[in-house]
């Protein structure tokens, strides 16, 4: 019996681009409209332009009673715009969703926590957001505080909370719901240890007991780990749809290919000034063992041709690796040297066992005698690390932006019998 | 247990909103808790604020407008009582006129994450503003023990004049609620709203004042006139002036804008998530 039916789901977005300030304020409005009422045009240097964005388009798929369903794609695939309009907190542009059963969604650990308030006065609030009634609340409520282990702070605000009991009393209360269909969104990537083993072992006995689970990860360890059935999503459309192996397997192969080379024929078309311009920026990986993908062991060449068009310069390149949200993780720099006009090329290695998984943007910059930077081209290759583990029942985040293998060496000493 | 089934469509996605308010009539209850708990925690006064703010407004009124302009109040009423009725409700209308303004922005944390009928969020925001009114109606039958006033049955109108009062900040609260969401530059103009009306309604005098002018027409059109001027009729009995025609524009113009606010609400709810 199918639970969950989706006919042909989009949601369309209008962004606006208008130059200048953000923000509307009634003000814009306003004059906006004066202007339009008068037959005036906007000038120039405000124009607004619409842009279409398509979060999700068509999506057709059944979910069938006691699933258990992972959802993957990169950021800015469809996502949580699907999970949203199956918690209705956003229309679909077009299509249908049918639904049998009583939802709870779980987009975020305690949804409607008031920091002012008791852990005891949190738990209803979150419970009722959550859809719960009180009389469940109080049934469960024992079970909740045990589960959360906040027994001795039940009276204290959860202001003074540390993260991890905030989290860990989060969960706890969406762990105890008892709904039909539970759609939850990346809340494993918080927690510790200890406590998100006991998370997954609690979803996956709720889904024992014949209950139909939606869960969307980064992690496809988890996934795998949890999910019997995924579906791929890519650029708001559903790319693939069944066993969780099969499922992974495709998008692994395809994310890799993100966009691991960039090159130019000629000069003319090519980045950059009237001193240098660049060829080409590879990402060479080198895959061992037949992976088709890369993943936290893959040791990458990075590659960088450009012309130089000074007759002669001390010149040296350096490379930039940034994590998806701009920070940078590293910098590395080419010895210094005097070229004449032609092509310079160089590379750089990045050993395996270095990089976390997550995504990476690398971009270069030519700098002359060690100080003037000539270009930097910013928006050099994009490139996505996949998680690998071995021998670990952890399926969390793995912290930090490097994931080196570095000597841990350890002793098992005797200990001397206490007196 | 029955299934349940939800259908999601676009530009329809409810059909069974008002069943799925009263579903959720236990969160409205813990919302509105949560909003009377928080209010007085952290607070060295509490409860006492509710007393304190209407406490001093009455006396700088009776000083300013009875002391110092000399104004004539309702003959039989003693002038603080009469202030004192004025204030108490029309302080209950401000509040809950603000919090209903401002309880979707407030709650947008909830907005963005779980779905619950939209209009729990304006209901909940009433809540706390009820608390003052109930400490403030205290100070009143106080005050009106030192008078050695004694009310009549006129009181029995006082639940009428309150529930006129409740439609009247939802009426008017639940449109600016629905604007602020997309300009947040008209939360701005609330306080400025409250502090006109304030002068603009009889509160700190008497409707006697003004029901001789040639404008009396246009100033009945004030819905809040015929519920201020009520609440105090049916709390200090005949004697306080309350011309009936006033309650007849209030009801008209309270029912007409509630309508139209909620319709408004609910067209708009479904995009308040994009707004936000």
């Amino acid at each position: 019996m199918s639970v969950i039916t989706v006919e042909n789901i989009s949601k369309h977005y209008i962004i606006d681009h208008k130059r200048g300030k953000g923000g509307t304020t009634l003000r814009d409005m306003v004059s906006e409209n004066l202007r339009s009422w008068f037959g005036k045009k906007r000038p120039d240097d405000e124009e607004v332009t619409h842009e279409e964005f398509w979060a999700l388009r068509d999506v057709n798929f059944n979910i069938e009673q006691g699933d258990r369903v992972g959802i993957v794609g990169h950021n800015g695939a469809g996502k949580s715009t699907l999970l949203k309009i199956l918690s209705r907190i956003i229309e679909p542009t077009t299509g249908s969703v049918k639904i049998r059963g009583r939802v709870a969604s779980l987009l975020e650990v305690g949804t409607g926590f008031h920091p002012e308030l008791t852990g005891r006065e949190n738990i209803f609030l979150n419970g009722s957001l959550l859809g719960m009634s009180r009389n469940e609340i109080r049934r469960q409520f024992d079970a909740i505080v045990d589960f959360a282990g906040v027994e001795k702070f039940l009276d204290t605000p959860v202001k003074r909370y540390s993260s991890g009991m905030y989290v860990r009393l989060g969960f706890a209360i969406s762990a105890h719901l008892d709904p039909e269909i539970m759609i939850v969104d990346e809340v494993l990537a918080v927690g510790d240890a200890e406590f998100q083993k006991k998370s997954l072992g609690k979803m996956r006995d709720n889904s024992a007991s014949g209950r139909t689970i939606l869960f969307v990860s980064h992690n496809l360890t988890a996934v795998q780990a949890l999910c019997n059935k995924t579906l791929y999503f890519e650029k708001g459309q559903l790319l693939e749809n069944g066993e969780t192996n099969a499922v992974i397997a495709t998008y692994l192969s395809k994310v890799s290919r993100t966009r691991l080379c960039r090159s130019w024929d000629t000069p003319e078309e090519a980045p950059g000034n009237d001193q240098v311009r660049i060829k080409r920026i590879e990402l060479i990986p080198e895959y061992q063992d037949k992976l088709t993908h890369i993943d936290v062991r893959t040791p990458m060449r990075v590659r960088f041709e450009f012309w130089n068009m000074m007759d002669s310069a001390n010149l040296n390149l350096s490379m930039h690796l940034n994590s998806l949200t701009g920070e940078c993780i590293f910098n590395v720099g080419s010895k210094s040297q005097p070229y004449g006009k032609g092509l310079v090329t160089g590379e750089c290695t990045i050993p395996g066992y270095f990089l976390n998984d997550g995504s990476y943007t690398i971009s270069m910059m030519i700098v002359k005698d060690t100080v003037t930077p000539l270009y930097h081209m910013e928006e050099g290759l994009t490139f996505d690390v996949e998680d690998y583990r071995e021998g670990v029942a952890w399926y969390g985040k793995w912290p930090g932006y490097v994931r080196p293998q570095f000597q841990f060496h350890m002793d098992s000493l005797v200990a001397e019998p206490v007196k | 247990m029955k299934v349940q089934e939800v259908e999601i469509k676009a530009g329809r996605s409810e059909r069974h909103y008002w069943r799925d308010l009263w579903r959720n009539r236990e969160l409205l209850y813990i919302l509105s808790m949560r909003d009377v708990s928080v209010r007085y925690k952290q607070t060295a006064l509490g409860a006492a604020w509710g007393l304190i703010r209407p406490l001093t407004t009455m006396l700088i009124m009776v000083f300013v407008f009875s002391k110092v302009a000399k104004l004539q109040g309702d003959p039989g009423v003693p002038y603080p009582l009469m202030v004192l009725g004025g204030i108490t409700i029309w302080t209950f209308f401000s509040t809950a006129f603000t919090q209903v303004s401002n309880s979707v922005t407030l709650n947008s944390n909830l907005v963005t994450k779980v779905y619950f009928p939209r209009l729990i969020m304006p209901l909940s925001s009433i809540a706390v503003s009820f608390i003052d009114f109930l400490v403030s109606l205290g100070l009143f039958i106080i005050l009106a023990a030192w008078y050695r006033f004694m009310p009549d049955w006129h009181l029995l109108f006082v639940p009428l004049f309150m529930i006129l009062a409740v439609l009247a900040s939802f009426a008017f609260g639940l449109f600016f609620a629905v604007v602020n969401v997309r300009f947040r530059d008209i939360g701005q103009l609330i306080p400025f709203i409250v502090q006109v009306g304030f002068y603009a309604c009889p509160i700190a005098y008497s409707s006697r004042l003004v029901a001789g002018e040639r404008w009396y027409s246009i100033y009945m059109l004030n819905p809040m006139v015929g519920i201020i001027d009520g609440f105090r009729w049916s709390l200090l009995g005949g004697k306080a002036y309350f011309n009936p025609q006033s309650l007849v524009y209030s009801v008209a113009i309270v029912l007409i804008c509630l309508l139209l606010s909620v319709y408004f609400f609910r067209k708009r709810e479904n995009s308040f998530v994009d707004d936000i």
